[in-house]
């Protein structure tokens, strides 16, 4: 069977990964809208989506029952909604923008993914990480490519021609503009520390989880223990770039209905809405890798001992399947976490979020650099 | 692929002088930058592919429009062009298009050695060495430039804050 693969054409070989990740990548983000659902339910102590159900599933005795808790049937009827709900295109919009702007969306939350490393296997000594495309310089290319988003909300406003998706598309354009500066200047203190001198320079993810995974107290300490200023910064200008509460006054349904995608219906809105899921799960993998230790499962455990404990370093492909496993357990942890957020703190208003970012995150960030910067030149000289 | 890049780069920049809409204007630069980038990336130069990427196409592009949705809401009409513009600038294509033919048809240009060209792109240290050794001067001249252009900026919206009130 892997002979069959690696004898394809490199093209096809690279399309199945391409297809395969992004395989993943929708579902969960689709499912992701039950797990809001669900959260939000348990946090405020109701049962949640818990009615809907396909009729000779419901048949099954206990496990029917079960599934119609849960509200997996949900999902289905929202998207066999969105699919067939009349997809109406008000008159008064601009009609190229309009369409282009959730296709626009799609683009950069599915194509950052290419560059993030969700896995690894053990051959011989050397851990190699899973990625569609490895790049050198991978967090430069995710920032690059992430910021792109921002165009779809713009537009998507903009081609609306009306005034709350209009406000919503300014304010999106400012905060997003205004959090890449922090969330940038966060991670520079990573990449100081991992690109110690003598060795090769890189800004990719597969560096900094070998870091992360050293034997000894300071070598396994993962980066978010040894920079916790700084996965914070990450973390607040996260929210804040995926317009998460409290950071969603782009979308505050209170003073703004909907903001930009007030005048969208259908599968169009849908596609909005896997796109900020994509960016959320993408955005969580980039911290996790950068201040969680990526697939090592617990600080101080890194997974070659994992490998070693359990007799998996002659056997890549289970190996590789576990720290997947381990990795999207994280991200799904993180996913948690957002939601858990959500229901826990309120939403800024648009002016405290404007302070935020500039008053109060941009000089940390600033000085959080300096600190880190005269500390590894002390440390790795 | 070079080709498909380059008539990305070339219409979208003729749709940038072309257009009648500021936002169509600024969707064509944007579609330009796209171009510029899929250029670097053919020559292997990642990293100035994703830095075009991260500064022009992600913020400049971005504050363009956010810039113009703040000045007119509906991307209105630019007035029409006047003559002497027109014919200015007519000349001046009209200039460069001979300068670049008699460019291509007479130069004769050193044929470069590919094995004696110095590797700067290739690995972000070799590019982080040149930029403050051998460039340094220039990266601190632009950002000094920048550094002024900024303060000219804050100063005179200063001043016009003082009339208004």
């Amino acid at each position: 069977m892997f002979d069959f693969f690696f004898n394809l054409p490199i093209f096809v070989q690279a399309l199945i990964k391409g297809l395969a990740v992004i395989m993943v990548i929708f579902p969960i983000a689709g499912a992701c809208s039950l797990a809001e659902r669900k959260v939000a339910a348990w946090i405020q102590d109701r049962p949640g989506p818990n009615r809907a159900v396909v009729p000779w599933i419901a048949w099954i005795p206990f496990l029917g029952k079960f599934l119609q808790r849960l509200g997996v049937f949900h999902v289905m009827a929202d998207g066999g909604k969105m699919l067939f709900k009349e997809d109406s295109l008000p008159g008064h919009v601009n009609k190229f923008y309009f369409i282009a702007a959730p296709i626009l969306a799609m683009i950069p939350a599915l194509t950052t993914v290419t560059v993030v490393p969700f896995g690894a296997y053990i051959t011989g000594n050397t851990v190699v990480p899973l990625a569609l495309a490895p790049l050198d310089i991978g967090i430069l290319s995710v920032f690059a490519i992430g910021s792109l988003g921002v165009y779809s909300l713009i537009l998507a406003g903009w081609a609306s021609n009306s005034k709350y998706p209009f406000l919503g598309s300014v304010r999106a354009s400012a905060q997003l503009i205004s959090y890449e500066l922090s969330m940038t200047l966060s991670v520079i203190p990573v990449f100081l520390w991992v690109n110690a001198p003598g060795r090769e320079a890189t800004l990719g993810f597969a560096r900094v989880v070998e870091f992360q995974s050293q034997p000894g107290f300071w070598g396994g300490a993962w980066f978010g223990f040894l920079m916790p200023v700084s996965a914070f910064i990450f973390l607040v200008a996260l929210f804040a770039e995926t317009n998460r509460q409290p950071f969603d006054t782009v979308e505050s349904e209170s003073d703004l209905v909907g903001s930009f995608h007030t005048e969208y219906g259908a599968f169009k809105w849908g596609l909005f809405f896997v796109a900020e899921y994509s960016h959320m799960i993408v955005g969580s993998a980039v911290f996790i890798l950068l201040f969680f230790g990526g697939w090592n499962p617990l600080p101080w455990v890194p997974l070659s001992d994992v490998a070693v404990w359990l007799h998996l370093v002659d056997q890549p492909v289970i190996l590789g399947i576990l720290s997947i496993a381990i990795f999207l357990g994280k991200v799904l942890g993180m996913i948690f976490f957002f939601m858990w957020v959500r229901w826990t703190v309120p939403r800024f208003r648009y002016d405290q979020v404007m302070k935020l970012g500039w008053q109060k995150l941009l000089p940390l960030a600033v000085i959080n650099l300096l600190f880190y910067a005269v500390v590894i030149a002390f440390l790795q000289k | 692929m070079f080709n498909l890049f380059a008539l990305l780069v070339v219409f979208g920049a003729i749709g940038v002088v072309v257009s009648k809409n500021v936002v169509h204007g600024a969707m064509s630069l944007l579609v330009s930058l796209l171009g510029v980038t899929g250029l670097f990336v053919l020559l292997d130069a990642y990293l100035l592919a994703f830095v075009l990427l991260l500064v022009y196409a992600g913020a400049v592009v971005a504050l363009f429009l956010f810039i113009v949705m703040l000045l007119d809401t509906h991307g209105d009409q630019r007035p029409g062009v006047k003559h002497l513009p027109l014919i200015a600038s007519v000349i001046t294509g009209a200039l460069v298009v001979v300068g670049a033919a008699s460019f291509i048809m007479h130069a004769r240009l050193p044929e470069p050695i590919l094995a004696n060209v110095p590797v700067v792109g290739d690995s972000l240290k070799h590019y982080a060495y040149q930029l403050f050794t051998t460039y340094l001067l220039p990266v601190q001249v632009i950002g000094f430039l920048l550094l002024i252009a900024m303060i000219g900026v804050i100063v005179l919206s200063r001043k016009h804050e003082e009339a208004a009130s």
